[in-house]
């Protein structure tokens, strides 16, 4: 018999360093882009990418001028690599993935019917084995721009040394273009995250302090889903 | 540590690191230094060739003097500092000199990039003409001087950079001489650094021992500055 927390501790503290590397990424990162916030190189600007010309707003930018901003940008951008490559290894390493990531044969149709109850199309209800369909697809995405936020991000700091990768990206300009649509990508994420666990406040505290401790069988059933949202009653050995 | 005074330490970490005013002292040039030795790293020989080229109208063009510099009557290169054949050059002389064609997209240190062809010499045949030493940096001047000011615009280089095969003392754009706008009669150009690394308007090439910082660079921007 195992005991575990909901949250184990290695994604509780890789979640408080996010929290940190991303405001300084995101306000760094707004700060640097109104020096032209443009996209498109000199001479034709791509008219389609959204909010240029963005004037944003003091509270949602820091670093204060350009220089300082991009010296946040390239500080913290190790931190939140660092912190993203251990908590995506621990996932992978542990075998949380399985309960976290959306695989799209078991978690789409749990995903679409979660969106119709959110739609109030659907009233039922239905055991959730930690995270729903669509919470799962959440997070997964949220990694997945996060990981494009990286990879778009080298590109633009390197263009030249690291072609390769800004070839990947598209060139430069488009590099651009993919690092701030997946920004705005991560805040809606982030706005939506934070008024979710508002309406679910029960849970939230977890994410702190690990939530309850469930049981898990350490037997060839671990890799049946035995978890369920709501804790299990210890079973005394 | 107990674990309030962990979040404390967690939540003041950015602000500790925040001295954004002055980034070349603190935290933030620590890792600036660090960086620096990542870029110097990553750099390589490798040779980038740009796309289309940006229309002439549109390639943005800046000096820190009052008006556009105009070149001095009595204008030379000098190539001095740790060499062993001083240089004074005329514009002449450089132009006689092997030259090469460049089409480099350009990435300012704001966001934008712009694409054009460069004609120039390559830097490294002006060391090897001037017996540059082995020195570690190389540093550029020019005469375009700002108001309050008698010290023109300048910055300095790391010598892998400066002796990248497409690192040239340029005096061509787009198959015409350079414009006064962009520098004539001869800038620094490159594929290796960011726009404000690029000296325009150049009197003086200095091979040194020491770094010697530059206009943005001394304001707080990244000295390294490659791309």
């Amino acid at each position: 018999m195992g005991v575990r927390r909901a949250q184990p501790w290695p994604i509780r503290v890789a979640h408080l360093v996010n929290i940190v590397a991303f405001v300084m990424m995101m306000t760094s990162g707004l700060q640097i882009l109104r020096a032209y916030p443009y996209f498109g190189p000199q001479g034709e600007t791509w008219t389609w990418v959204p909010l240029q010309g963005w004037d944003s707003p003091e509270w949602l930018r820091s670093g204060g001028w350009l220089a300082g901003a991009r010296h946040l940008h390239f500080a913290w951008m190790w931190v939140f690599m660092a912190n993203g490559a251990f908590y995506v290894g621990y996932l992978v390493k542990s075998g949380e993935l399985r309960r976290r990531m959306f695989w799209p044969p078991r978690d789409t149709r749990p995903a679409v019917r979660q969106l119709l109850r959110y739609l109030k199309i659907r009233k039922d209800s239905e055991p959730v084995n930690l995270y729903n369909g669509l919470q799962r697809a959440a997070y997964t995405g949220a990694i997945a721009l996060g990981l494009l936020e990286v990879l778009s991000g080298l590109a633009i700091w390197k263009p030249v040394t690291l072609h390769r990768i800004c070839w990947l990206m598209g060139g430069y300009d488009s590099a651009r273009v993919i690092h701030f649509l997946a920004l705005l990508g991560l805040m809606l994420f982030v706005v939506v995250h934070v008024v979710l666990v508002a309406v679910h406040w029960r849970q939230a505290p977890h994410i702190v302090t690990g939530g309850p401790k469930e049981t898990t069988k350490e037997t060839k059933e671990t890799t049946k889903e035995t978890m369920n949202e709501t804790p299990q009653e210890e079973t005394k050995p | 540590m107990r674990r309030r005074d962990a979040f404390r330490l967690i939540a003041g970490l950015p602000l500790v690191a925040c001295d954004t005013t002055r980034p070349n002292r603190g935290p933030l040039h620590f890792v600036e230094r660090a960086n620096k030795r990542i870029e110097s790293i990553l750099l390589s020989d490798y040779e980038p060739e740009a796309g289309a080229i940006t229309p002439p109208m549109a390639f943005p063009s800046y000096h820190v003097a009052p008006a556009v510099p105009i070149m001095p009557k009595d204008w030379s290169l000098q190539v001095g500092g740790m060499v062993s054949r001083p240089l004074k050059l005329s514009m002449e002389e450089i132009m006689k000199l092997p030259s090469k064609t460049l089409r480099i997209q350009h990435f300012c240190v704001e966001g934008w990039s712009a694409t054009a062809e460069w004609t120039g010499v390559p830097l490294s045949a002006i060391a090897e003409r001037a017996g540059a030493q082995d020195v570690d940096y190389v540093e550029f001047r020019s005469f375009d001087v700002p108001r309050n000011s008698t010290r023109g615009y300048w910055s300095s280089w790391d010598r892998d950079s400066a002796m990248h095969p497409q690192t040239i003392l340029a005096y061509g754009m787009n198959g015409k001489l350079l414009h006064p706008m962009y520098g004539a009669p001869l800038r620094l150009y490159g594929a290796v650094k960011l726009g404000y690394k690029y000296v325009k308007y150049l009197t003086e090439i200095n091979f040194l021992e020491s770094e010697t910082g530059g206009y943005w660079e001394d304001a707080g921007y990244e000295w390294f500055a490659g791309v």
